[in-house]
């Protein structure tokens, strides 16, 4: 074996390691008996599903957690801020990618501008428009926020329709296609790598957010996971660890499941083989 | 010839609509109309008393009113709905100026077309893309401009904890005063410059670290000779693939000084055991270190991508050529990368400007320090003004800091922005 490839195996699994070893560590310890963060083993000398059974049953007599509440209302806002979000950003992605219209270079420097302002630094503004609309304290609101922002995101796929090679669509064009046919039988066919990057990446983002959940979302009952998982960590700090750690793999286990499921789109070759000569 | 440009210019200036007509398209005049007419009446009516009270900002707060013999409290003028419906108001008003100018310009543009006996019925190729973009423009500047457009306003307020909170107290306009106090008074002066200083370290530094170590690791998988690509691929993508939030606090307790898995091992081996998260120099290490831990995989996961869309008869050609493997590396696959991810690099630093998660979630801003206000050691500008905001109800001050860093970041990456090729010659891969 080439000294170069030696080398770069054990750079590999280096890198490998420090990737897998939190997610282990938390793993195990999820069914490790006791609560405290530190153990003589990595591997649990006995093996539980009490942190679980206590999550779901919600049988801590002393703290009140309706973790599965918290789950479906975390999938509820998620799904629909997916649908709505990744809707918006294709739409803007593929206008500015594929038409030249008047203005277009002007909204594309603001699209720029505002899409690095961080939404949470006018948290205080969205808060009191919320409060004006009596959207307080609802789903609906925050579905609002993590979505209707989501257009400003859209240079990753911009940049993704910008090397779909026009002759595709001009092909199409010559036999006749409308704006709308060519969108969804040549560009929506070939876009499933991007489609699924801004799936994951807004689903994602609503899945994990807790700033703004945390501010819109005041009774326990409407609470999103994000902030149910903060604030148990937040309240009893390390000395949970173990029900904290049972909490994480269940918020980890759908997105990275999803994840690793669709991974392999992002990767694929994107055009490959669609612009013969 | 006649001169119908100008007439129907003129006429639609005098009133919305009459050009429209006098160009005999009388659906588009009557339509104009109504605009005008609505717009006339929420001028005078219902914006002008609202954009009134956005100049004042109310004259009297919260109080109380002798009614005969005993004292009543009177709800006074809430500043802050006063400032919301007067930015609508003027957003309105503005709409309607915008509606005014198109209707002169297409009076003007039609009459031209009728001047030169064109057909009238206009082919509208530029009508799709603001068909497509209706939505996301609403979207946007209700949720993203207007909240903007109000923050800014509010750091030319003395909106701030004691005094000055609706509906109790009033809010008044002060002028630049917010920002004179941040640059020259002392209590704020220093912490200010402390936590820029930092965030600036901060963002370069993270970016570049996850940057060039995303292309070294989806180059270490792609090398020829490697096997088990799928699986390296697999196991780098899991810091991706675990939520951000959930990976950061369990990064947290991986750091504790006492008990966390970290300092145990490096007392297994002998050593002493690091302060990760509770000394300075090793919090701001830890933070960049387990930003790298979050950010590789995403820069990998995109490089990857960019690496299976470069055509093959790229390096078909170059092998007939007889490139080595280094001058295919520098001539093909790195000028495809930064081509592909040039503006993604500008959006990943000014996002590390405004990584909130990463320093809330891991440090809180701490370790706590006796030199900054209300800031700790590893603050950045935007999680010391989200705790200005929430603990310390310091609003104008907050929001000076918010339109500071927007405008800092701004003028960045315009600068860079326009400067890179992919933005000069976009159409330069069709």
């Amino acid at each position: 074996m080439k000294p170069r490839l030696i080398v770069s195996y054990v750079l590999l699994v280096l890198i490998g390691v420090a990737c897998f070893y939190p997610a282990l560590y938390t793993i195990l310890s999820s069914f490790r008996e006791g609560n405290s963060l530190f153990s003589d083993h990595l591997i649990p000398e006995k093996w539980t599903l009490q942190h679980y059974k206590d999550l779901f049953l919600n049988n801590r007599a002393d703290r009140y957690i309706p973790y599965t509440k918290w789950y479906l209302n975390t999938l509820y806002v998620a799904t629909i801020s997916m649908v709505l979000g990744t809707l918006l950003q294709l739409l803007t992605a593929y206008a500015f990618s594929r038409f030249r219209f008047k203005g277009r270079k002007q909204m594309l420097t603001i699209v720029l501008i505002l899409g690095m302002f961080p939404g949470f630094l006018s948290i205080m503004a969205i808060f009191v428009i919320l409060k004006q609309l009596n959207l307080l304290d609802t789903h609906a609101a925050l579905i609002l926020v993590y979505s209707a922002g989501a257009a400003l995101g859209m240079f990753i796929a911009k940049g993704f329709f910008d090397t779909i090679p026009k002759s595709l669509e001009e092909a199409a064009r010559i036999d006749g296609a409308s704006h709308m046919t060519v969108f969804t039988r040549v560009i929506l066919p070939l876009s499933r790598p991007i489609l699924t990057y801004i799936s994951l990446t807004t689903f994602a983002g609503a899945w994990v957010d807790f700033i703004f959940a945390r501010s819109i979302l005041r009774t326990p009952e409407k609470w999103t996971l994000a902030v149910g998982l903060w604030n148990l960590v937040d309240s009893y700090n390390s000395t949970e660890f173990t029900l904290f750690a049972a909490g994480c793999v269940l918020i980890a286990i759908p997105i990275t499941a999803l994840f690793m499921y669709t991974s392999r789109f992002l990767v694929d070759g994107l055009t490959a083989g669609a612009n013969k000569g | 010839m006649k001169q119908h440009a100008a007439a129907a210019g003129w006429l639609s200036a005098l009133c919305m609509g009459l050009g429209q007509w006098y160009n005999r398209q009388y659906a588009k005049g009557w339509l104009f109309i109504l605009i005008h007419a609505a717009g006339l009446y929420l001028t005078i009516f219902k914006l002008a008393p609202l954009i009134k009270d956005l100049t004042t900002l109310g004259t009297q707060g919260r109080h109380f009113e002798k009614v005969g013999k005993i004292n009543r409290m009177v709800e006074g003028d809430n500043s802050l709905y006063m400032m919301i419906y007067g930015v609508l108001a003027v957003l309105v008003l503005l709409l309607y100026i915008f509606l005014y100018i198109q209707n002169i310009r297409d009076a003007v543009a039609i009459g031209r077309r009728r001047e030169q006996d064109q057909d009238l019925q206009k082919l509208n190729s530029s009508f799709f893309p603001w068909l497509l973009l209706t939505l996301p423009i609403i979207g946007v500047l209700a949720f993203t401009i207007l909240p903007i457009v109000f923050t800014s306003l509010i750091s030319f307020t003395n909106y701030a904890s004691p005094n000055h909170i609706p509906p109790k107290g009033l809010i008044d306009w002060v002028g630049f005063s917010t920002y004179h106090k941040l640059f020259n008074l002392n209590v704020w002066q220093d912490t200010f410059f402390g936590v820029l200083g930092w965030t600036v370290f901060w963002a370069v530094t993270a970016t570049f670290t996850c940057y060039f170590g995303g292309i070294l690791v989806a180059l270490l998988i792609n090398q020829q000779g490697i096997r088990f690509k799928g699986f390296w691929r697999f196991l780098f993508i899991i810091p991706y693939a675990i939520p951000q939030f959930v990976s950061l606090l369990i990064m947290r307790n991986m750091l504790n000084e006492k008990f966390g898995p970290i300092n145990q091992y490096f007392q297994a081996f002998g050593l002493q055991g690091l302060p990760w998260l509770n000394d300075p120099f090793w919090a701001k290490v830890s933070v960049i270190v387990v930003n790298m831990w979050i950010g590789i995989p995403v820069s990998m996961v995109l490089v990857m991508g960019i690496l299976t869309t470069i055509p093959k008869d790229l390096y078909e050609a170059a092998e007939v050529d007889g490139a080595s493997v280094w001058m295919k590396f520098r001539n093909i696959t790195m000028p495809y990368i930064l081509f592909a991810t040039a503006p993604i690099l500008i959006t990943q630093f000014v996002g590390n400007v405004n990584s909130f998660n990463v320093v809330f979630l891991l440090t809180g801003g701490g370790p706590a320090t006796m030199r900054y206000n209300n800031a700790g050691e590893t603050d950045l500008l935007v999680t010391w003004l989200y705790k200005l905001t929430l603990d310390f109800n310091q609003y104008n001050i907050a929001a000076a800091v918010a339109v500071l860093l927007f405008l800092f970041v701004a003028t960045m990456s315009i600068l860079v922005y326009t400067r890179t090729r992919s933005f000069r010659e976009e159409d330069m891969i069709q």
